[in-house]
């Protein structure tokens, strides 16, 4: 029955636990076993604590046994990106520089859940300090795409979606700073969700690019997601870039999506991100995924139009811009002084040459990249041609989402231009590889929420379809999600993930 | 290697200094600057610390709203402009004392600009024009360990103590100060004293430079006369007292000047100033310096502060200390010097409070700028570290009022007092001060003094009055001074006249 519980939604799996049809540490175990055979293939993680997950799932067993009042979430596990520090488990940012540190405190998000009574399965692979979009810059391993293993699982939270996407965890938390979420999600066939930025709390959150990063839930189903997204949203008086408004509704948006209800939902098709003359650069088989998938929402009664947003074009430079130049001071504090690694200090060095000697074999080369390339933007006489010059864009591109939100209610695109590729295809080639966020970076730079939903494969492999809306309208991307998704699967007659599970059984 | 040095009042016939003053001032809050950790001085290393404060992975800063008030505060009592809008900024560079890699500060959208602040040296007024006011976090200290000096240079490792990391620091930049001419030294040693008796008057800081809360960096440079362009500065650290300040700008002064009269260029430099010496030497090139790659801090939302709070704090801010100056040199009516004297002395807030407790304001000046300034000096402390209260001199000047004690016996008094024996009143019991009345013991002293001294009665009798003086003093040594001298001088006469 193990394999059973692995392929089930955490709905259900919460659902069989209040009902007493299942007890968390049976659930755990199954998990467990689950990461124990396919890991070793997966790479999906870097840190897996069995003996205190299990703990940890007997005493809610005891805590429900004992007739205590449970939340939903109480007793389900969760696998979090290892971006998030986690009180006494070691935590990593997918970086050797941090090899070995034990945190002294809990993300926000991490004692959210915890709180909710979720039981932490591990910390999962990712991308070194959250910068790729293939899991291959992992200092530690390469995760595997669950689909094809000789394919990526997308990045930077590559962990959580091959944790996810392969049954080792029923869902999981990511971050995304330019599409470190949704690009994953989207090539694991999963769904995952960017937050409106500063409506998940970032205290805990191992620092790319402060202005961009947000934390949000990759799961098997938008319902899922919408769960996860509201045990861990809200504001937290630790960030002061948390907003301090209510979390909307939305696991109530994604049930109201999924009833099909989209009449007079006003949705914008971007042009600019896989539209006419924009074309280059997407796979074929993803454009005619996108094309029915907006034709879908068209027969939904959805009133569906093209939109321009002419400064998308120029998202790519301008976020190769920023993130690295906020990266370039969020990652001056790994000096091996106060944690983790440190290189070098036998007595006989300096400490400006023990720091660099840390620093120098701590950092990979893209994270060298992006501190150099950062490093340089923001220096005196280069900060407005590069930095300044990037900020605008960056207004301009929330001007475009301004004037197209005054026409229509939600934008949709492509996730990622393309499927999955194979591992190694493009460590070679940076540019290639930053192309994998052209859909993504619009809303990342915007501060909007976005969601990336399975609309169908292409050459055998999923295709994400993006769903972005105005600022604290996350609730929008669940209901329109959830009305693709129930779409897509009374069509397919399977749920999305099954074809994955008929395709290799576990 | 000794600087070759120009004597002061020559340099001055050829040279005019141009000084400016960046001040660091340790806001008094309770918590840090961007995390609830305690700001006590003093304690034991590492342990006012947390997540933020270290920089540990993941953490992030909250702004102190206290901090922001204390520094809109101090803007508004030098003039300053308050910004309606402002962000902090990163400057990023790698130190160990620095947690993050970078200091969280303000760069080109500071809180408070464009105030000023005049200063008084020898009944001249000059006027500092303020550049800006700006927050930002104090860094951790290094404790160097193993030298003989507690510098780096011969250390066999070095520590750090983040307990000061993420204090509130606010910085006051002055503009140039041009035109104090051979005053120069004074004015900046003036403002620094204005300064620090404003922000104290605000009790946003204790200010205290001997404990690092109040920091300062001189800037000196020298012109030839009637040069239209300023001189190449230096920037001078650890300058730690205000008497420092005046040595720095002096010894810079005189050694730009051999610099110049041999031909050289000034190197503009960071030089750190030495106590012991009084003179200055070389650190870090400035032609050298890292560039900060400053940019708006992204984990911090801009402060804009409301015009109608602003509103609130500058009419809740309290008499300043110029304006108090003035009202009390009227109150007392002092003269210009005389209200000078009172404040270099540091006893106008001491004569203020025993005053307040019910001392005539001649009387008090008294007791502080004489009794008490001398056994403060005796000492080789400030008047303030005086084991006395005002409330205690005013105690004391009225027992010398009402009769209770003479001088010579307020003196005692007051030592008693000051070996922790209680108030004055106290003291007078437990000492038995107080003045004799015309008790049986003055009886038996007088006529023990009469009796013992027949032949001065006689010249006395002999109409020699003033040989009375030397029956008197027979009495007071009997006494041991705590007759009254007038009363002894009464009984004496009568009992001659009567004789």
């Amino acid at each position: 029955m193990t394999a059973d519980l692995t392929t089930l939604d955490a709905a259900e799996l919460g659902r069989r636990l209040a009902a007493g049809e299942a007890g968390s540490v049976e659930l755990t175990r199954a998990y467990l076993d689950r990461i124990a055979e396919q890991d070793e293939t997966l790479g999906a993680y870097l840190h897996v604590d069995a003996e205190a997950a299990l703990a940890r799932a007997a005493e809610v067993d005891a805590a429900r046994t004992a007739g205590e009042e449970l939340g939903p979430l109480a007793g389900l596990p969760v696998a979090l990106k290892d971006v998030f520090v986690t009180e006494g488990v070691p935590t990593t940012s997918g970086s050797r520089i941090l090899e070995g540190w034990r945190p002294p405190y809990d993300a926000t998000v991490a004692a959210r859940l915890k709180a909710a009574g979720t039981v932490l399965l591990g910390k999962t692979n990712m991308d070194e300090f959250a910068m790729g979009s293939s899991t291959e810059n992992s200092a530690y391993r390469p995760a595997r795409n669950p689909w094809d293993p000789d394919r990526i699982p997308g990045g930077s939270s590559g962990g959580s979606s091959a944790a996810v996407a392969g049954g080792l965890a029923p869902w999981a938390l990511g971050t995304d700073t330019g599409g470190s979420i949704r690009q994953p999600a989207a090539v694991t066939g999963l769904v995952g969700h960017k937050p409106t930025y500063g409506s998940v709390s970032r205290y805990g959150l191992i620092a790319f690019s402060s202005s961009l990063d947000q934390a949000g839930p990759m799961a098997r189903t938008v319902r899922d997601a919408a769960l996860l997204h509201e045990a861990i949203g809200g504001h937290d008086p630790r960030d002061s870039t948390s907003i301090d408004a209510p979390v909307p509704l939305l696991v109530g948006a994604a049930e109201e999506g999924a009833r099909g209800e989209l009449a007079g939902l006003r949705v914008g098709v971007v042009r600019e991100l896989g539209g006419d003359g924009h074309t280059d650069g997407y796979d074929a088989g993803v454009l005619d995924r996108v094309r029915e998938t907006v034709a879908l929402l068209e027969g939904m009664g959805a009133d569906v139009r093209e939109v321009s947003c002419p400064a998308f074009d120029l998202a790519l430079p301008a976020y190769y811009l920023i993130a690295p130049s906020e990266a370039s001071s969020n990652l001056a504090r790994f000096e091996g002084m106060r944690f983790g690694l440190r290189v070098g200090d036998d007595g006989s060095r300096s400490l400006e040459e023990v720091m660099s000697l840390t620093r120098e074999q701590g950092f990979g080369p893209e994270v060298k990249r992006r501190i150099v390339l950062g490093t340089y933007a923001l220096s005196a006489g280069y900060y407005d041609a590069y930095y300044g010059q990037a900020q605008r864009v960056r207004t301009l591109i929330t001007r475009d989402f301004t004037a197209a939100f005054a026409d229509v209610d939600v934008l949709v695109s492509p996730t990622s231009p393309t499927v999955a590729w194979p591992i190694g295809a493009r460590v070679d080639d940076p540019l290639a590889m930053y192309a994998a966020d052209l859909c993504t970076l619009p809303a990342s730079l915007a501060g909007l929420p976005a969601i990336s939903v399975p609309c169908g494969l292409a050459e055998g492999l999923p295709v994400g379809f993006q769903v972005m809306a105005p600022a604290l309208a996350d609730d929008r991307c669940y209901r329109v999600a959830a009305a693709v998704e129930a779409a897509l699967d009374a069509a397919r007659g399977t749920r999305f993930l099954d074809q994955l599970t008929e395709r290799t059984p576990a | 290697m000794s600087d070759t040095l120009v004597e002061y009042h020559e340099l001055l016939t050829r040279y005019e200094p141009v000084v400016g003053l960046e001040t660091h001032v340790e806001l008094g809050t309770a918590s840090k600057m961007f995390c609830g950790c305690a700001t006590t001085f003093g304690a034991e290393p590492n342990t006012q610390t947390c997540p933020v404060c270290l920089g540990l992975p993941g953490s992030l800063p909250v702004v102190n709203a206290e901090a922001i008030a204390a520094t809109i505060r101090i803007g508004l009592a030098l003039g300053c402009r308050i910004a309606s809008w402002c962000r902090f900024a990163r400057k990023n560079y790698f130190y160990p004392d620095i947690p993050k890699g970078f200091q969280t500060s303000q760069y080109d959208e500071p809180l408070c600009t464009a105030g000023h602040l005049d200063v008084e040296v020898d009944g001249e007024t000059y006027r500092v024009e303020i550049e800006r006011v700006h927050l930002e976090e104090d860094t951790g200290k290094n404790l160097h360990v193993g030298g003989s000096t507690g510098r780096i240079h011969g250390a066999s490792h070095s520590l750090v103590d983040f307990n000061r990391a993420g204090i509130p620091l606010v910085e006051i930049v002055t503009r140039p100060i041009p035109g104090a001419g051979a005053r120069a030294p004074e004015v900046a040693r003036a403002y620094v004293a204005e300064l620090r008796d404003i922000v104290q008057s605000l009790g946003a800081s204790d200010v205290r430079m001997e404990q690092g809360s109040l920091r300062c960096d001189v800037n000196t440079s020298l012109a030839p006369i009637g040069s239209l362009e300023w001189g190449t500065r230096t920037e001078t650290k650890n300058v730690n007292s205000l008497r420092s300040v005046e040595r720095a700008v002096r010894y810079e002064m005189r050694r730009q000047a051999a610099v110049l009269d041999a031909g050289s260029r000034v190197r503009q430099e960071t030089r750190h100033f030495h106590e012991d010496t009084g003179s200055t030497s070389p650190g870090r090139s400035k032609e050298e310096a890292t560039d900060y790659r400053y940019f708006p801090e992204p984990d911090l939302v801009p402060v804009a502060p409301d015009e109608e709070w602003v509103a609130a704090l500058a009419a809740a801010l309290p008499e300043l200390p110029a304006a108090r100056r003035a009202r009390l040199q009227q109150e007392w009516g002092l003269s210009g010097t005389e209200m000078t004297w009172l404040v270099n002395a540091g006893a106008l807030g001491l004569v203020e409070a025993t005053v307040a407790a019910g001392a005539g304001p001649a009387d008090a000046r008294k007791w502080w700028l004489g009794e008490l300034a001398r056994r403060a000096n005796d000492a080789g402390v400030e008047l303030t570290a005086l084991a006395v209260t005002p409330a205690q001199v005013a105690e004391l000047g009225r027992l010398v009022a009402d009769g209770t004690v003479n001088d010579k016996l307020a003196r005692q008094v007051l030592d008693g007092v000051l070996a922790g024996e209680g108030d004055p009143a106290q003291v007078v019991r437990a000492r038995g001060l107080a003045v004799m009345g015309e008790s049986d013991e003055l009886v038996a002293a007088v006529e023990e003094a009469l009796a013992g001294n027949p032949d001065v009665v006689a010249k006395v009798q002999a109409g020699k009055v003033a040989a009375l003086g030397a029956l008197v003093g027979a009495v007071m040594r009997t006494t041991r001074g705590k007759a009254d001298a007038a009363t002894v001088k009464r009984m004496l006469e009568e009992r001659v006249a009567g004789s």
